[in-house]
């Protein structure tokens, strides 16, 4: 089976945990002889390309040409890059774009191949989410056709994940007649409070899953938020629990600086990851428990607030910020770290306690959280409950044997959620789809 | 007769690397040593040196009546003498001249006087000590950082000895009198203050290379008649010594300005230049200056809020002097250095959050993208401090132990 996938990140170039993901599924995808073509804006190069063909979206030129390449994994004896040959229009408005495609779809003939010279220009996204971004989504869908046109007759299913790709699956399915399945791996109910969504993302999304033939929703909270919510026909959404990757150079723990035991929140500093509640919790643990410090690891729009609170509340001594860490930061944070906590407003899955559990670092998770429906041995609070947090936190620190508990049954529990089980389940998600469209 | 009082400050703050979470522990470097010396060395050729071999010759070639005074700072002290120390060369034989005085000041051009007696005691004793180690005179007169300045504060300096203090002759404590007399202290009325002219001092400081201003170019010729018409007894300009080559660039025709100002003073008639401790004297006190309030030279506002005006400039603040009495039972000169530079006010400058009239000022001394990164840049070394200072406590309690029981 082949499926072509549209993606808006991939690894090691991600803003978030979409890419984190896309990366875990292909492989699993691969290793359930799924072939992936991987389509996202602005492939950068040195993306990880064994388990994946990542088409560049940015970079499709008026090329042809096809190379085989001997695969580090046994899995795959050859895998092919496919460079595109593609015309694109340089520039295109949402609303041209749609003339365009009407035409598209009345006459069959693409527009954008009655001005010659602006074909050999190359068709550039700007590549991270920007102002723009509802342009991009619109143009990105244009490439999408393209992409699908050429590569017609070799793939059986079309994948897309999340909002930002859903125009382009769309638009693919139009040009290919090929079943789509749409990915939601978060909501505009997840990214602001509920009164308050971006309602042309709504839109979008809605579009999206409406047009296609299967939903995948990455736990039964965002399934019950899809079917509620936007009025998706309950049997089109089936739930497929993320799974966690681990890289196999492992255990060299990086050495510890502090003797001060570590309670760490990785993540976007935004609403949705409910920042402030730790800082609450911190102060709360501050004043009982002095050998303990909190780490707040990423950016976001909230993070110069809670710099203000946090200094506001006199812990600014043992309340330290990093920045956004990538790449080996983020696993060192992990290896450094007591305690995480992932203190979610709206989670509609969360991978990072996977990966902190994976680090032999017991977990504190939210209730508002799809991961808490796949984990027993996370401690579960709301995220409103800022003395329960507190109360989890101290107890993590005060009493080792809990600690050990959780770590030990905590690390077993996560090495088996596996991203070859989700993908049997996407693959078999896959099935349903294609059977139904024949 | 009329005064005019020429006084300089120098400083350079040692600015802080980048020094991240991970760090903290590990890593007990935390200054910026290429751009520290960088802007040493940088500010010297363009700035100290010039001005230095400068003002020597003007006072060789006025046969002493032409004066002025310095404050240098510690930290900048400190930085002469590793990156560049053929500018405290040239500092000495401005001092060797008689016509030069050096005021006192706090060590590290720290916010010491706003937090407590004790601190600031220390801080001025060690400016005091290393003025007298390096340019052989002992200050009479005081200015504090950034002319920070009240009543209390005067009343300290006073105690320690000194008998003239610098001040901002800010419109909000002067009201209709006038900067160009003698005042003094409210609390001790033998201290005498001077009040800087921020009209005259700005004119070149600021305003002096700005082609939109209605007075550009400003001359020596019109500054001089400027001060001949301002009424007074003394006529106080104090302004940053960067001012001469670094904000206002040699191109700007700065040095030659300068070259020609005693000339164009003393020509005048009735003028005569005077160090800070001469210019204090010239006359009697024309009344008590009476300032309950902080006050400084900063911004339009002439208050301390450019340092401690926020809750992150407030936290590190408190964070850095509840560390006080740990270094201070360590007696350890490698702690203190780092204590010492931990206090430039300069690290509270980068926190401010007020961008309004003055954001240009602010973000030109400033190396940070923003006041958040600036924060925790500095409360991550301030931890890696505390955590060195703790360990440190903890083995000098352990050998004191064992040589009890020994």
């Amino acid at each position: 089976m082949r499926v072509l996938m549209f993606g808006w990140e991939f690894p090691p170039h991600i803003a978030g945990g979409l890419g984190t993901a896309c990366y875990g599924m292909t492989r699993g995808l691969a290793r359930n002889d799924v072939e992936v073509i991987f389509v996202m804006p602005r492939a950068s190069g040195d993306e990880d390309q064994r388990f994946v063909k990542v088409v560049n979206a940015s970079d499709v030129e008026a090329r042809y040409s096809e190379s085989k390449i001997e695969g580090a994994d046994d899995l795959w004896k050859k895998i092919s890059f496919i460079h595109i040959d593609s015309n694109m229009v340089p520039y295109i408005s949402p609303e041209e774009f749609e003339t365009y495609r009407e035409e598209y779809e009345r006459t069959g003939r693409k527009i954008w191949e009655k001005e010659g010279d602006v074909w050999t220009q190359r068709y550039t996204f700007s590549g991270k989410y920007g102002a723009n971004l509802m342009e991009e989504v619109a143009r990105y869908a244009v490439v999408a056709a393209e992409v699908a046109k050429q590569l017609e007759g070799q793939f059986d299913v079309i994948h897309a994940h999340d909002w930002l790709t859903y125009f382009a699956g769309i638009a693919a399915k139009r040009v290919s007649g090929k079943p789509l399945v749409v990915h939601m791996h978060a909501t505009s109910f997840d990214r602001s409070s509920s009164d308050n969504i971006d309602t042309r993302v709504y839109a979008i999304e809605r579009a999206g899953m409406a047009a296609a033939d299967r939903v995948i929703a990455v736990s039964n909270l965002t399934r019950n938020i899809v079917i509620e919510k936007y009025n998706i026909p309950a049997e089109k959404v089936v739930t497929v629990h993320n799974a966690v990757r681990f890289a196999e150079k492992d255990n060299e723990l990086p050495e510890r600086g502090v003797d001060d035991k570590i309670i760490t929140f990785l993540g976007r500093i935004t609403f949705q990851k409910g920042p402030d509640y730790f800082v609450e919790a911190a102060a709360k643990v501050l004043k009982r428990v002095p050998n303990v410090r909190f780490v707040m690891a990423g950016s976001g729009d909230m993070m110069n607030h809670v710099i203000r609170r946090v200094a506001r509340l006199g812990i600014a001594d043992r309340f330290h910020f990093t920045g956004f860490l990538k790449g080996d930061d983020v696993h060192k944070m992990f290896q450094l770290s007591d305690v995480y906590i992932m203190p979610s407003v709206s989670e509609p899955f969360g991978i990072s306690p996977l990966e902190a559990m994976r680090a032999n670092v017991p977990s504190i998770i939210s209730k508002q959280s799809g991961v808490a429906e796949v984990l027993d041995y996370a401690v579960k609070v709301d995220y409103w409950d800022v003395d329960a947090m507190a109360d989890a936190i101290y107890g993590f620190v005060k009493y080792p044997a809990l600690a050990k508990m959780f770590s030990s049954k905590g690390l077993e529990e996560v090495t088996g959620l596996k991203w070859n089980n989700a993908a049997a389940k996407i693959k078999a998600v896959y099935e349903d789809a294609i059977n139904e469209c024949k | 007769m009329k005064t005019v009082n020429l006084y300089f400050q120098v400083h350079q703050p040692w600015r802080l690397k980048v020094y991240r979470f991970f760090n903290i522990g590990k890593d007990h470097n935390y200054l910026d040593d290429f751009t520290n010396r960088a802007i040493m060395q940088k500010v010297a050729r363009q700035c100290y040196l010039p001005m230095n071999a400068m003002l020597l010759k003007l006072i060789e070639e006025q046969k002493g009546a032409f004066k002025c005074s310095f404050s240098v700072t510690g930290s900048a002290i400190e930085q002469f003498r590793q990156y560049a120390p053929e500018v405290l060369d040239s500092f000495r034989a401005l001092a060797k001249t008689g016509c030069v005085e050096f005021l006192a000041e706090t060590y590290s051009h720290s916010l010491a006087s706003l937090s407590s007696k004790e601190d600031f005691v220390e801080q001025v004793k060690l400016h005091v000590k290393t003025i007298k180690k390096e340019f052989g005179v002992k200050p009479v007169a005081f200015r504090n950082t950034e002319l920070i300045y009240s009543d209390a504060i005067g009343e300290m300096v006073s105690e320690l000895g000194f008998k003239t203090i610098l001040a901002e002759g800010a419109k909000h404590v002067m009201g209709w009198k006038s900067p160009n007399y003698i005042y003094t202290n409210a609390i001790d009325n033998r201290l005498r203050v001077l009040l800087r002219n921020y009209k005259l001092s700005d004119d070149i400081a600021f305003r002096f290379s700005n082609q939109g201003w209605e007075e550009y170019p400003l001359t020596a010729d019109k500054f001089a008649q400027w001060v001949a018409e301002d009424a007074g007894d003394v006529i106080n300009l104090f302004m940053d010594y960067e001012t001469f080559g670094e904000h206002q660039k040699a191109d700007t025709g700065i040095f030659d300005f300068v070259r020609a100002l005693p000339a164009a003073i003393l020509s005048k008639g009735d003028m005569q230049f005077a160090t800070v401790s001469e210019a204090a004297q010239v006359s009697q006190p024309v009344g008590v200056l009476h300032c309950p309030h902080v006050m400084s030279w900063a911004d339009e506002e002439r208050d301390v809020t450019a340092w401690l005006g926020n809750e992150l400039q407030n936290e590190a603040f408190g964070k850095l002097y509840g560390l006080k009495d740990k270094v201070k039972a360590l007696k350890n000169e490698d702690f203190e250095y780092v204590w010492n530079f931990m206090q430039t006010s300069d690290h509270f400058y980068y926190m401010a959050t007020k961008w309004l009239s003055d954001g240009d000022v602010h973000s030109y001394f400033n190396p940070y993208g923003s006041s958040y990164e600036a924060f925790i840049n500095y409360m991550n070394v301030l931890s890696d401090f505390e955590i060195e200072i703790d360990k440190a406590l903890a083995a000098k309690r352990s050998r004191k132990k064992d040589t009890a029981s020994a």
